[in-house]
């Protein structure tokens, strides 16, 4: 191995190896980190111990204030290794409340921006209805942010994003990947369980990624930026795209284009990685 | 799931709190934060039903051997083994050192 690429791998700061509050605090100015809701707030699921199992005392969700290139922000990150990053009741409205509130400051003249950081299966079944509701405010918040502001969602790995949180996703203004990354509606497993062993075998590694991991998302134009798993690259990327301000046309916006892409799939033949990017990129 | 208490004698009350860990598989999240002077009163909830002289075992090795400040301990278990316990406690105690 050269000298040079040691050095590099030796000054690379994983971000994905870091835990939910690391994360916010990495991608925050140094020394403008401040936790709303923190942990000794005590702010946790009522419903999970009810069902047999321990709760979190931040639920699962970090909600941090600070700067961002200077510039006030918001960043929203998901712990991944608590129940899968589901989210519930208390998760979901704290994300929806501090996006809210970054609403609520542009709307008073502070040009709050937010980022997400997603590491999430979705809605928590445990807290069903409740999860699903507050998965709708979240989306709803993003939407009304992001007409002040943009808001960027960031999938690093390893849990993905899937569910309606995929869909809270694909509202975002930008969305970034890294190579650990997945992005889809249905988990793996859900789909195997659905369609068939034969049609998708959630347990092949290489198939899945080459499917939803962030290299083929960003290939197929899915996703807005693949970056690779480096703290500094990682905000890098967010500066440059806070400093691009709000895109012209969000991509939900384009969902006319997508959905005629979808319409000439031919769908009697198994799909593979290729053949999803040229369905999306028309190559 | 189960809830335990234990009190422990101990020094004057901590200065800072401190959290460490995470309610991941094998893993623990705990909470410390300053006490009532003389008292460390530890609340434990657990994935493992039946642990509760595991905890008292534990507990009791780890403070026969240091005397600690005054803290509320608030941990939440999801199957650590008594190592990892033991590893995180310490990390949160060298963190209340240090915050």
């Amino acid at each position: 191995m050269a000298e040079q690429d040691i050095a590099r791998l030796l000054a690379q700061r994983s971000f994905t190896e870091l835990g939910a509050r690391e994360r916010a605090r990495a991608l925050l100015d140094a020394g403008s980190f401040r936790e709303l809701l923190d942990p000794f707030a005590r702010l946790m699921s009522p419903w999970l111990p009810k069902q047999g199992i321990v709760p979190q005392a931040d639920d699962g969700v970090v909600v941090a204030k600070g700067l961002i290139d200077g510039q006030p922000a918001v960043v929203i990150a998901i712990e991944g290794a608590f129940q899968g990053g589901s989210l519930g009741e208390v998760g979901g409205a704290k994300i929806a409340g501090a996006l809210e509130l970054a609403a609520e400051d542009n709307r008073n003249g502070t040009p709050s921006r937010a980022v997400l950081l997603l590491e999430t299966g979705g809605v928590r079944l445990q807290e069903a209805n409740l999860g699903l509701a507050a998965i709708a405010e979240i989306q709803a918040a993003i939407v009304e942010l992001r007409e002040f502001q943009p808001v960027i969602g960031l999938v690093a790995g390893p849990v993905g994003c899937f569910g309606g949180m995929s869909i809270a996703a694909g509202l975002c203004s930008y969305l970034l990947v890294t190579r650990e990354a997945r992005l889809g509606l249905n988990g793996p497993q859900v789909i195997e369980q659905e369609a068939g062993l034969d049609e998708y075998d959630s347990r092949d590694r290489p198939f899945i990624w080459s499917l939803t991991g962030g290299e083929q998302r960003y290939a197929s134009g899915l996703v807005d930026g693949y970056v690779s798993d480096d703290v500094e690259a990682i905000r890098g990327e967010l500066h440059g795209l806070f400093g691009q301000g709000k895109p012209a046309q969000e991509r939900s916006r384009r969902h006319a284009w997508f959905l005629e892409r979808l319409r000439a799939v031919d769908t009697s033949v198994q799909a593979d990685a290729a053949a999803v990017r040229s369905a999306y990129q028309g190559a | 799931m189960e809830t335990l208490s234990f009190e422990f004698p101990a020094g004057q009350p901590a200065q800072s709190r401190a959290l460490v860990g995470c309610v991941g598989s094998g893993d623990l999240e705990v909470l410390l934060e300053p006490g009532q002077a003389g008292t460390l009163a530890i609340q434990v909830v657990t994935s493992v039903n039946g642990s509760a002289p595991r905890w008292q075992l534990l507990f009791e090795r780890m403070f026969r051997e240091q005397q600690l400040p005054a803290l509320n301990i608030s941990i939440h278990d999801f199957g650590a083994t008594p190592g990892v316990v033991r590893l995180r406690l310490e990390q949160g105690l060298e963190e209340l050192n240090h915050g």
